[in-house]
Parts: C-alpha cells; structure tokens; sequence
C-alpha cells in the first residue's frame, strides 16, 4: 500500500515561469525551489512535504523547456502530479526526470489538503478520508520503466554499464 | 494509405517505409542544438556520470544566446563553461553571442528539409518553417540525445491549419498566430504535429513562416511545419546549403490529419494578446486605449530583419509618445548588420530607442532590462505568462511589431493602420 500525502491544488495553465521564473534561473535548484509556485501560492515551497501529491487542471507545465520546472516540484518532495492534461515538452521533462505524471479529471474533485494514497503502477488514486477512489490514465509500459528506473540518466547508466560489459 | 509530411520525416529518422501516428518508436537525430542555459551547463555533469563522449561532433550547433551580455560572476562561469566544453568536446558550429539560436542556427545553413531535430529550447519548432521536424527538449533528456543520437518519439497526428487569401497591409505572421492561439487555446495543438498550408503561407517570406512555426509552442503543438518550395529553396541557397532536396516533403494527399482548421487571412485586422497569455487574443479594433510604458521589439518571434523592417516603416521621422521607452533587441547581429544598412538601425536610434543586446533578454526573463512593478509593455515577443518578463505586477501586450511601434508613438496601444502617411510633429 503506497504512503499518504496532502493534495496541493492548483488551476488551469500552470506555466514554467511559476514554476521556475527566469529571475532564479541561474541559481541552484535549492534556492530556484524555494520560488516554485510563490506568483499562485506563496507558501507551497515551505509548507509542502515529501510524499505530497500535486493535483492540476489541464495544460499544466505550458511553456518553457526549463526541466528546471519538473526538477522543482521533485527536489520538494512532490510524489506524483495528476492533472487533466500537460504541456508535451513539460510531461517529457517529468518522465526523463523520473517524476510521475498521470493524467486523470482529479482537480474537480478534490480540495487542498485531502489526505490522498496513489499508485503508480496502476494510477489508482484514493482519497483517504472519504474512501473515494478514481482511476488516472496508466502510465504505458515503456515511460514507467524510465520512470521506476528513476529516471532517463540512471536509465542509461544502465545501458551503458551493459554495452560495456558486452566490450 | 498516405503519410503526412511529419510521418515521412520522423518514418526517414526510425529507419521505415511508414510510421503510425500514436506508437512509440526511437528515432535517430540529424541534429542538436543546444543553448547556454539548457545546453553545457545541465548536460556536461550528465554525460560525466555517464562516463561518454557526445555520440557526434558535427551534428551539435552550440549558441550563446541566454545569458547574454555576461554581467557578474555566475552568469561569467555559465559562459566559460560554455565555451570550454565547446572546445573539449571538438564542436566546430559554436556561435558566440552572435543572436538567438532560432534565428542564428537556420541564418547558418543548418536545418534543410527532411532533418529530424531537437533543441533545447521551447521555441524550437521555428525550424519547421524549412521543412525539418524539429521540437523542443529538456536538457536531461537533451544529455541522453548528446550520449547517443537517439530519442523516443509518440508517432504525432498532424493538425491542418490553413490559411487562404492576401493578409492585409500591417497584418503579419504573428498576428496569423496569435487570432490561432485565441480560436484554439494553448493546448489547441496537443502536442501534435502542426502543419500550415495555403496560399497565404505561400506569400510569405522565410522570417515570416519562422514566426508562424516558432510559436506553435503557443499553440501546444509538439512542431510546426511547413511543407518546403520555391521561397524555402531559395534562402537555403542563399545561406550556402547544397544538396536541397525539397520533392519528398509533402503531406499525402490522402493523408489523414486528426484536426483541419481553416481561416480566412483578408479578414484578419492586427491581433493583441493581453496579460497573460497569448490566447488572450482580440481585434485591435477592440482595445481601448491603453496606455503603455514601455514598447519591446525583441526576440526569435518579434525582432528578426522582417520585423525590424515592419518597425521602422512605422517609426521612420516620427517621434515617441512622452514618457514610453522603446527597446530594441536584434535577434541576430546579421540581421542587425543588414538592417545597419538599410539605414533601419538610425531610425531607432534618431528617435531614441535602447538598443539592447543580440539575446533572448527580457523575453526570456533574462537582462538588467527586466519590467519593474505596475509596468504595462507591448511586445513583439511570443509569450506574456505572469512575471516571465519581470515583476510580476507588470503586463505584457503581445502583437505584431507595427502595432508596437505604432503604440510607441501614440503612447497607448494603436492600430497601425491608423498611421499611414501621418506625421506626428
């Protein structure tokens, strides 16, 4: 059974710039964290805990190709993001980065601070306290491998540690 | 079955007769592009951890374009980094503060049609206009693409929008895109394959299409692109390409595009996106009055040749509105050295506008130019989310540069039609 964490919500068209603004850009990813998500919640980069879920609305990450915008969210502990749909480059950024990404209508249904269960191999997503659950759209096949693998870079380690092997 | 033209490039790039829109399949890059602010900075530690070498040197273009001019200690390292792994890793297409990398990577004879291509940027999609299929990556997944030429690609659909008929005198590109971005939302392209068509594309010149291609990321589209002719094959040469083969890219006649759109381009008045996105688009007929502080012709959609030209049509021997500073930020040197002798540089210049450096600047949130607090701006740029340009109680006005510089002059944002053969003395 996968651990509890809090729901952040958050609305429609969340974009690289709240989530990684050019300001804190040539910082370290600490310092450029603590500025995640302030322009629509100031207290989300202070409060938020490990395990936490964060829920959206759709187009979620429209915008930049800042990975820094998915690197934020993970260095602050965020598990998971289900939101109703993602910007592409923002979603790929995610995968590569080893940060789960579902797709499902959760935002509707939930408010900040339900305590919420999901797991990532099914993309079942349960509110605790009203036993509630609802299914997000799997992760295929082929993205929970990088994903469970933590990542593209660590996903490669590996190639690469084979294809030296082979040598 | 027929293939669009997206299939044919990314079905070239696997290594098969066809692909299938929606499988997943791995293909191989005929070229990266990478920036000082994604590039060797994020993906140097990556591919130390990894223990290799980039898969190729020659198919990596290098430019500096974010943290341009260098003005303190960090964004100085960011450079040497630059410019030192650059060195090491043997890569000869290096462009140095020489402008934005949309603008300077196609200036230089690099994307021809038929490439498949990843830059590590947003706003890569301008290469579509030359009828490559290239997109937008992050800079981990950029170092997996540096370690081993390849990258996982969803086989897109493709989304038609056509455009038919002549576009008004001072209706331009970006307002071609910023009316789709208001019909379609930012998510209208789905992260799909955009392809524009019709006689109206077919009438614009190759700074104009990059506009269109570049801000299919406004759109949410994965790339833009443009089925390559006559006006493509003619800049190629221009720009010292050789072996231009234009014949196979095309989209199928029977090819079947999830999405067609069409508009009607002698319809189109000049478009305005208010704060704070680009979908915020309207007729300028519908804006009333607002007064601006600061007007911004700059960046890879707003501030090529093309653009400064539209610019300077409409500033020439006029003057600015009292109180509105006027910033000008080339998006090439080369652009910037031929429009010096178009005399369309003296013309910012005699009516006091800043000339900023060849770089994404404030666009980009970047630059000691950033928008101070309250600050209402009309850009020429592609993107005016909250805060991306400076305070975050700033707003930013996207148009066309006309509409720029005719809202320079006026003080609040104008129709530039208005200013056909008026002199503000």
């Amino acid at each position: 059974m996968s651990e509890i964490g809090a729901v952040w919500l958050f609305g429609d068209d969340i974009d690289t710039d709240i989530l990684a603004p050019g300001k804190f850009m040539s910082s370290e990813i600490s310092v450029l964290a603590s500025h995640c998500l302030e322009a629509v919640d100031p207290t989300f980069a202070k409060n938020v805990q490990p395990g936490d879920l964060l829920v959206a609305g759709s187009n979620f990450g429209v915008g930049s190709s800042r990975e820094q915008a998915a690197q934020a969210l993970k260095y602050l502990g965020i598990k998971a993001i289900i939101a109703k749909s993602y910007a592409g480059i923002f979603y790929r950024n995610a995968i590569n980065l080893g940060l789960p990404v579902f797709v499902g209508k959760v935002s509707d249904v939930v408010q900040p601070g339900d305590r919420a269960r999901l797991a990532i191999k099914t993309g079942i997503f349960e509110l605790v306290d009203e036993n509630k659950t609802i299914c997000c759209e799997p992760i295929s096949e082929f993205l929970l491998e990088l994903i469970e693998a933590g990542g593209l870079v660590p996903h490669l380690e590996k190639r690469f540690a084979k294809e030296k092997k082979i040598i | 079955m027929g293939q669009s033209l997206a299939q044919k490039i990314i079905a070239k790039a696997v290594g098969k007769e066809y692909v299938t829109p929606g499988e997943v399949e791995i293909a191989n890059i005929d070229l990266a592009m990478i920036h000082d602010s994604g590039g060797p900075r994020r993906v140097k530690p990556i591919l130390d951890r990894l223990g290799v070498d980039v898969w190729s040197s020659e198919k990596i273009v290098v430019v500096t374009d974010h943290y341009v001019p260098e003005f303190n200690n960090e964004t100085k390292a960011i450079q040497k980094l630059t410019r030192d792994w650059v060195k090491t890793n043997n890569i000869r297409s290096f462009y140095d503060q020489m402008g934005i990398c949309h603008v300077v990577v196609p200036e230089n004879g690099h994307l021809k049609p038929g490439m498949f291509v990843v830059g590590g940027d947003s706003h890569s999609p301008t290469g579509g206009a030359f009828g490559a299929y290239m997109f937008g990556i992050g800079a981990t997944e950029m170092a997996g693409v540096l370690a081993t030429g390849e990258i996982w690609i969803k086989v897109p659909e493709t989304i038609g929008i056509n455009w038919s008929g002549k576009l008004n005198d001072f209706v331009t590109a970006k307002d071609m895109m910023l009316y789709a971005c208001g019909k379609l939302g930012m998510d209208g392209g789905k992260y799909q394959a955009v392809e524009f068509s019709g006689s109206t594309i077919s009438t614009l010149d190759m700074q104009e299409r990059m506009t269109l291609s570049n801000m299919t990321a406004e759109l949410g589209g994965q790339a833009g692109i443009i089925a390559p002719d006559d006006v493509t094959k003619r800049y190629l040469k221009n720009v010292g390409s050789i072996d231009i083969d234009i014949e196979p890219w095309f989209s199928d006649q029977d090819a079947k595009f999830l999405e067609s759109h069409q508009f009607d381009a002698t319809r189109l008045p000049p478009q305005v996106a208010a704060p704070h996105s680009p979908a915020n688009s309207i007729d300028i007929t519908e804006t009333k009055g607002t007064k601006v502080d600061v007007a911004y012709i700059g960046a890879c959609t707003g501030a090529k040749l093309s653009d400064l030209r539209m610019a300077a049509s409409v500033l020439k021997g006029r003057k600015l509105a009292s109180g509105v500073r006027l910033l000008v930020a080339p998006a090439s040197l080369k652009d910037q050295e031929t429009a010096k002798t178009e005399g369309i540089m003296q013309i910012f210049e005699d009516i006091g506008a800043s000339i900023l450096p060849n770089s994404c600047g404030i666009c980009a949130g970047y630059g000691s130019e950033r928008l101070g607090e309250d600050i209402v701006c009309i850009s020429s740029t592609a993107r005016n989310f909250q805060g991306r340009m400076g305070a975050l109680s700033s707003g930013v006005y996207l148009s066309s540069p006309y509409t720029v510089a005719a809202s320079a002059i006026s003080g609040e944002i104008s129709d530039p039609r208005n200013f056909i053969g008026i002199k503000n003395e």
